[in-house]
């Protein structure tokens, strides 16, 4: 009898720690946000002594050109580093996709920049990118080619390739392990009907990788909008704007406006706009399930 | 068994060394340049031509070294406090997600119980939270709500026997900062574990519970050590966030819960810039995920593919 009631219970004495750390430390937290948005808040103050504004931060904030421009760096910084990742880490993984020697301490060195901390990968790209100290302008410099200034006219673009450095090495991982999993007697019908490499990429390798590409580029994306420590450390969002990504003016917003409630409001925005990435991968994950069980149905009735 | 190699167009070796140089190039670099004195930085004498010195690691670590470097005479980078802050951090809460991660795993995966599709639901969304959302929130809540009471007995005990505010909140401690950390990689250790777990053998639970054993029983030692690839692969993830982070460990710490991203970013606003020193601290935090990523960068590799994959 005990037994029994002790086995209803399990599944609950399982859940339990990490059901109530979540609910301390993510959700009630996320809540008191979206509370504290519609306050006037600074930090000198608890939230119960803020006063009621209603939806003014997000008003304020939709007309704040400012905001704006911090969300358009966003959008592109996002754009461009999903777009060029994708498609130099599928291209290599197409390309190394062969039977060479070595080629798990080739994957060991190039999951190395993803490991690295953020600041730190920020501290080395700044030095590289330094106008006169730097790397690239020691070697344009050495070839008597004009200095580029990297963090100054070209920041955002600068920003990318850095990004683009640490992270295409996932896509990559991703890729190939999606590649190396493909069904080999697709390739092996594709190859005896003649088909050149360039076909085989684009009429079965890549139609059949891209479920996995897709839920990857996704990711990535969702990703990409949390990318914070690397600029911070680069640029500080400078000069100007034009480097300053959602993520960093909001803890700009708290920390040197001081404006907690303005923050939380912003905080809001972008949390709307990664529910909307996830659910796009969640429907389109199980969208794909249901299609890959249709697909497998019909290849079993051909068979 | 033999594998045999396909021999390759030296254009594609090129590219591989082309693709090696840049993947491991700057962080070469880095290595190198926290050896070298600022002048030799900043004047460029080119390449490798330079009389190393361990002089840059010296200054990082000041205050834990048991000999009075002769170049400083103030210690002002309290490079190795920061350090132990870290070390404790990240490890306290990489163990703490491991095992309430993979409890709640193995519930998700095995049992059927109310709430579990709204749970696991949940874990997904909120996989997508970025540190800066959590900023706001997590910078109120832990120095205003979660603190003892000023007025309570525990909080007025320590303000007779201490003194200052007399609410001790989270904000500031350790353990503040481990429990955002641990909430943070939760979501995901779950989300990366489940997949594991499901491809254990249900058969071998069921024989072990014939045999006698309990529900915890079963978990510790029969599932626990067959997803032990899962786990270690949770581990390196976790132990990379909670080892890196900076910026919710920026508006929690204080003076002396410092750890080392803080220490490197607030090292780097200061206008003149000291490379050489700035590259050994930076060198130094880098050295841990280094190691790992050299040791066991097949569990990495295999926990990311289960990670994405799964969706």
């Amino acid at each position: 009898m005990s037994r029994s009631m002790a086995n209803r219970f399990t599944p609950y004495m399982f859940m339990a720690p990490a059901a109530v750390i979540m609910a301390i430390a993510l959700l009630y937290p996320l809540g008191y946000m979206v509370w504290g948005s519609f306050r006037d808040w600074n930090p000198s103050q608890t939230i119960g002594e803020a006063e009621f504004v209603g939806l003014k931060n997000y008003i304020t904030l939709w007309n704040d050109p400012n905001f704006r421009e911090s969300l358009g760096v966003t959008l592109r910084f996002a754009f461009f580093v999903v777009t060029f990742e994708m498609v130099i880490g599928v291209g290599l993984a197409l390309l190394l996709d062969r039977d060479i020697r070595g080629m798990s301490v080739l994957r060991t060195m190039f999951i190395l920049p993803m490991m690295i901390a953020p600041v730190v990968v920020g501290l080395m790209w700044r030095y590289m990118y330094h106008p006169t100290v730097g790397t690239f302008n020691r070697f344009l410099d050495g070839w008597g080619l004009p200095k580029i200034d990297w963090l100054g006219q070209h920041a955002l673009g600068s920003v990318i390739i850095a990004d683009i450095w640490q992270w295409t090495p996932f896509i990559f991982i991703l890729s190939l392990a999606a590649l190396q999993s493909l069904p080999r007697s697709a390739l092996e019908a594709a190859r005896i009907d003649g088909a050149t490499p360039w076909q085989q990429i684009i009429h079965i390798k890549l139609p059949l990788m891209m479920p996995v590409l897709i839920v990857t580029g996704l990711l990535r994306l969702i990703d990409a909008f949390k990318v914070l420590e690397v600029i911070l450390v680069m640029t500080e969002g400078g000069p100007g704007l034009s480097t300053e990504i959602l993520a960093l003016r909001i803890s700009r917003t708290a920390t040197e406006f001081r404006e907690l409630g303005v923050a939380a409001a912003m905080s809001n925005y972008l949390l709307m706009l990664l529910l909307l990435l996830t659910v796009t991968m969640f429907g389109f994950t199980r969208w794909q399930e249901a299609r890959a069980a249709r697909i497998r149905a019909a290849v079993e009735e051909d068979a | 068994m033999a594998t045999r190699y396909e021999r390759q167009h030296p254009a594609f070796y090129a590219l591989i060394t082309l693709l090696v140089v840049m993947s491991v190039g700057p962080v070469l670099l880095m290595f190198i340049n926290s050896f070298k004195l600022d002048v030799d930085i900043i004047s460029g004498a080119t390449g490798l031509i330079f009389l190393p010195t361990i002089q840059n690691y010296e200054t990082a670590l000041c205050d834990v070294l048991w000999y009075e470097p002769e170049h400083i005479d103030f210690c002002s980078l309290k490079f190795g406090g920061a350090f132990i802050n870290s070390l404790i951090i990240a490890l306290i809460s990489t163990v703490l997600t491991l095992v309430i991660g993979c409890m709640a795993a193995y519930a998700l995966v095995r049992f059927r119980f109310m709430g579990r599709d709204t749970v696991s639901l949940t874990t997904l969304m909120v996989r997508m939270v970025p540190p800066a959302v959590l900023l706001v929130p997590v910078f109120g809540l832990w120095n205003n709500e979660f603190c003892l009471d000023r007025d309570g007995l525990i909080g007025g005990l320590i303000r007779d026997t201490f003194g200052g505010r007399g609410d001790v909140c989270l904000a500031g401690t350790h353990s503040g900062i481990i429990l955002i950390y641990v909430a943070m990689n939760l979501p995901f250790v779950i989300w990366i574990l489940q997949s594991f777990i499901v491809q254990v053998p249900r058969s071998l639970e069921e024989a072990a519970r014939v045999d006698g054993a309990g529900p915890f029983q079963v978990f510790f030692l029969v599932v626990l050590p067959l997803i032990k690839p899962g786990l270690a692969a949770a581990a390196i993830f976790t132990f990379r966030i909670a080892w890196n982070e900076y910026l919710l460990a920026s508006a929690l710490s204080d003076r002396n819960t410092k750890t080392v991203p803080i220490l490197i970013v607030n090292n780097m606003s200061e206008f003149n810039v000291e490379w050489g020193v700035i590259m050994a601290t930076g060198m130094l935090l880098a050295i841990p995920p280094i190691i790992f990523t050299l040791f066991a960068s097949r569990q990495i590799i295999t926990g990311m593919t289960a990670g994405a994959v799964k969706g």
